[in-house]
């Protein structure tokens, strides 16, 4: 059977909820009003998206030699137990799961007693530099005085002891983000670096999942750029409390680190790029605005010619796999607006057409940005859930989504190539290396020899 | 890996969980309502509880998982989540049309007093539709204890006695994979059994390829055989933790006999769930499982001396730890560590008991409520030849270079594993071959040139 069987299928497809319809839209070309996004899901729907306190527990989990306490029951701690892909090239405190389980007991009674203990047997086990304490969805409705405890528990050992108050329903992971945000600012105070002293760039929003942050550190250190820390991938808590050295913050995962980038900039007076460092275009765009906010000239050349350079070489690459991969569909959905963008690019330098692009929280002007990249027809959509991604994929003819672990068995199902963009990438697919890895990866899942048995 | 556990003993906490064995009730919960034909899962709670348990059970079996949510918001959780209910249902039977909603809460709903009791009520479900709910505060039990609960729930709410008798058995299966349940019902089919199992994940969580996405694939237990339980003629519990409930349950209700064992892993566990089929259908055990209880013991002998006091930890779910480590025990093996997160009271006593037949109680050390990072300080303390549970091992297994099998849930990091059994003499004969290839590798690695044999 040829594969895509669903294709064609009338398979009985949900149709889509009154409350959602603000929140897809259809690529037209024209203006128009904007697409309805960054609020939380709809009750009864079969959601994609995390919560608040998974925003922040994501963001924060990279600090390599953190100690990431999970105040609350234990799922929110066993579900976000070293499940980022995120690679340490220090310590591995952050790859354990530490949390507070609190008990029937603790609910009645109060979980502060049993907090303060965790708090004490972590340092007496591990002895952490830093501890992020997550006050989880019940924490505050018991009352609990997570503040307070953290503050005491600094007096007492001396450490950094940081309250992250997430509770899931305060918002969408959005809300997370900037939670995360607040704590890495509590953690690197806001004591402005003398500006004529700063140098080099801090790298925000790379989490470091597959080794990227090397690959993107890698090129600066060729190109004589000084990075000053990882925030957060590979970071070390030594390391991020020199951020405000940096002269420029550079963006990448606009979604998750753009209010810290903007408090940043308020208060330690880093202005800050948006980059992405996926795709030949955006790689070689964002490594030669970074070399250029630095404002040495000499750099910047030698930038450019280090992209051409890299640019060329991939040339073989680009011709090698076009005519496997021309004409074909692709549908995206991902996490943040940023990366959704860069991958309509990454698909057409290879040919191939974005025919629907979702994010869990990208912001309207990424949906603007969106709508000005993509062909008319493509189906543009927030947040979407299961029914609506099956629905446009097979009304559109996608050929691959690229999603994370939630989505990728719902493609297979439907006979869609898959490639994961997440947690889960098994590859860097950052910077010219990552492009050879994206090509091989989405060629290996759109023409495996399986899908002739399907 | 792992090189900032202490090497200098165990030390006590009384507080603190590091490395976790074990999750909370809601994905459990999730998980058996999956089991049942045309379900739809329903968190109520914050709408990132739900994405959490759909990652969880797809990471495990590579598999979509659906579940929708009640998408709690700051409003919800002062003022109650009634409306953010009332929409849902109206919105799930709308949208995804499901014959059945199963519910249940989460420690959010539980802790600020949801009572979805007097909401359901209060709120119109569509004409032949079905809601079934189950509270499941997350900090009660564990993942296990809220597999317990959604069945318990569906047992309790769905279960009738019409007084037509089915003549049908009624099998909880325990909180197992797919390949499990398959086994059972093979086994029953061997019999000539007619059964009801509750829940049945095969056929979901292993539905085939076929080029479309079914929303509701075609296995999970059909609504209509729930309700008919409470005419059962007889109910069989695999595995105490997880299916004593329902059972008891369905006892409580409708007078159903019942018998609890526990999961049939390993020769003595799997002739008594034989035995027990045997007696309720009356007829001998057939002579092709005869013959497959024999293969196992002809390769247990073969094998023995691969095994023979050798040291394993085993930790996991109650149920498949003392699963598992029976089969060890039954190999000559020491099950000298078994651990488990879930709080199970008969813990030590069941662990106890299976020892005590070797004569090793003094030997081994089994607990309950404890978790990996202890696991681990004991392992330094007390090293042992293998490692046998689920993913989170690993990073013990790689920090003490110990042979590793992976068994039980979740396994993050395999494939092919949820469709291949534990249970019955086919699971045995399974779980034999990962655990001699773990400790014949392991030997073929580290032996000198000279022990390096072709032949073993």
């Amino acid at each position: 059977m040829k594969r895509n069987a669903a294709r064609g299928t009338t398979a009985t497809m949900a149709p889509i909820l009154e409350e959602r319809k603000s929140s897809i839209m259809t690529a037209d070309g024209c203006g128009g009003a904007g697409i309805a996004c960054d609020k939380v899901s709809v009750s009864g729907s079969v959601s994609q998206r995390a919560c608040a306190y998974c925003g922040a527990r994501v963001v924060l989990n990279p600090i390599t030699n953190a100690c990431h306490i999970i105040h609350g029951p234990i799922g929110c701690s066993s579900y976000t137990w070293d499940i980022r892909g995120s690679l340490t090239s220090g310590e591995d405190l952050f790859r354990h799961s530490f949390c507070t389980d609190m008990r029937e007991t603790d609910i009645i009674f109060g979980g502060e007693k049993k907090l303060i203990a965790s708090i004490d047997e972590a340092v007496e086990a591990l002895h952490p530099k830093v501890i992020f304490v997550y006050a989880t969805c019940i924490v505050g409705i018991i009352g609990d005085d997570v503040h307070q405890v953290c503050a005491d528990a600094e007096e007492r050992h001396g450490i950094r002891v940081i309250p992250v108050q997430a509770p899931g329903f305060s918002g969408t992971k959005s809300t997370g983000y900037r939670l995360g945000g607040q704590a890495i600012m509590d953690l690197i105070g806001s004591n402005p670096f003398p500006r004529e002293r700063a140098h080099g760039v801090n790298i925000l929003g790379d989490f470091n999942l597959a080794g990227e942050t090397w690959i993107v550190k890698g090129y600066c250190a060729h190109l004589g750029i000084d990075v000053v820390t990882g925030i957060t991938g590979d970071a070390s808590v030594e390391g991020l409390m020199r951020a405000p050295e940096a002269k420029v913050n550079v963006v990448q995962c606009a979604g998750s680190m753009s209010a810290l980038a903007e408090t940043m900039e308020t208060e330690l007076d880093i202005p800050f790029i948006k980059v992405s460092f996926y795709g030949i275009e955006d790689t070689t765009s964002s490594l030669v605005r970074m070399a250029e906010a630095l404002g040495d000239e000499r750099v910047v050349r030698a930038t450019r010619d280090f992209c051409s350079e890299e640019t060329r070489k991939l040339e073989p690459l680009i011709a090698r796999y076009t005519p496997l991969l021309a004409g074909k569909r692709a549908a995206i959905y991902v996490g943040g607006g940023f990366k959704a963008i860069s991958l309509i690019r990454q698909f057409r330098e290879f040919g191939i057409e974005t025919v629907m692009v979702g994010t869990q929280t990208g912001r309207p002007e990424d949906y603007d940005v969106i709508r000005s990249l993509v062909n008319p027809g493509c189906v543009i959509l927030d947040d979407a859930n299961p029914a609506e991604l099956e629905r446009f994929m097979v009304e559109k003819g996608a050929d691959i989504l690229v999603g994370g672990v939630k989505e990728r068995p719902l493609a297979y199902k439907l006979g869609v190539a898959f490639c994961d963009h997440n947690h889960e990438r098994k590859h860097p697919l950052a910077g010219y290396v990552g492009v050879r890895n994206f090509a091989e990866e989405i060629n290996s899942s759109m023409n495996s020899p399986v899908w002739r048995y399907v | 890996m792992l090189d900032l556990t202490p090497r200098d003993g165990v030390a006590q906490r009384h507080a603190l969980v590091i490395n976790p064995a074990k999750t909370c009730q809601p994905v459990g919960a999730v998980y058996a309502a999956l089991g049942v034909h045309r379900c739809m899962p329903h968190s109520h709670g914050s709408q990132g509880c739900v994405a959490f348990h759909r990652m969880y059970l797809t990471r495990h079996f590579k598999e979509p998982a659906m579940a929708s949510t009640s998408a709690f918001t700051e409003g919800a959780s002062v003022f109650g989540g009634g409306a953010n209910l009332k929409t849902a249902i109206r919105n799930v039977f709308d949208l995804y049309d499901p014959d059945v909603m199963a519910i249940h809460t989460t420690c959010l709903s539980e802790t600020i007093g949801d009572d979805l009791h007097s909401y359901l009520s209060d709120i119109e479900v569509p004409e032949g539709k079905h809601v079934i709910y189950c509270s499941t505060p997350s900090y009660v039990g564990s993942h296990i204890w809220g597999f317990a609960s959604m069945t318990e729930g569906f047992v309790k709410q769905a279960a009738q006695k019409s007084g037509v008798a089915t003549g049908r058995l009624a099998l909880f299966p325990g909180f197992v994979n797919p390949g499990d349940m398959r086994e059972y019902k093979r086994l029953m089919g061997q019999f000539g059994i007619r059964y009801t199992m509750l829940p049945d994940t095969s056929g979901v969580f292993d539905a085939p390829m076929t080029g479309t996405f079914e929303l509701y694939p075609k296995g999970g237990t059909r609504f209509e055989d729930i309700v008919r339980l409470g005419d059962a003629a007889h109910s069989i519990a695999l595995g105490e933790a997880a299916s004593e409930r329902p059972a008891s349950q369905l006892q409580r209700d409708h007078r159903v006999s019942s018998e609890v064992m526990g999961l049939p892993i390993g020769v003595v566990a799997t002739d008594v769930f034989v035995s027990a089929l045997s007696r309720f259908s009356g007829e001998p055990v057939p002579y092709a499982i005869e013959e497959e209880r024999g293969q196992v013991v002809d390769i247990m002998l073969d094998a023995q001396q691969y095994f023979k006091s050798r040291r394993v930890a085993i930790y996991g779910d109650p149920d498949t730890v003392l699963g598992i480590a029976s089969l060890c025990l039954e190999l000559g093996m020491v099950p000298s560590m078994m651990v488990t997160g879930s709080p199970m009271p008969t813990f030590q006593a069941r662990a106890s008991a299976l020892l005590d037949g070797y004569g090793l109680a003094d030997q081994c050390w089994a607990q309950d409520k404890a978790d990996l990072f202890e696991l681990h300080q004991r392992i330094i303390q007390g090293p042992v030849d293998l490692l046998v549970g689920g993913t989170h091992g690993k990073q013990i297994a790689r920090a003490e270079d110990i042979p590793f099998v992976r068994a039980g849930f979740p396994i993050m990091d395999r494939y092919v594993h949820s469709y291949m059994p534990l249970v019955g003499y086919r699971g045995a004969m399974r779980l034999i071959e990962l655990m001699s290839n773990a400790l014949m590798d392991r030997q073929d690695r580290d032996c000198s040139d000279e022990d390096f044999e072709m032949v073993m």
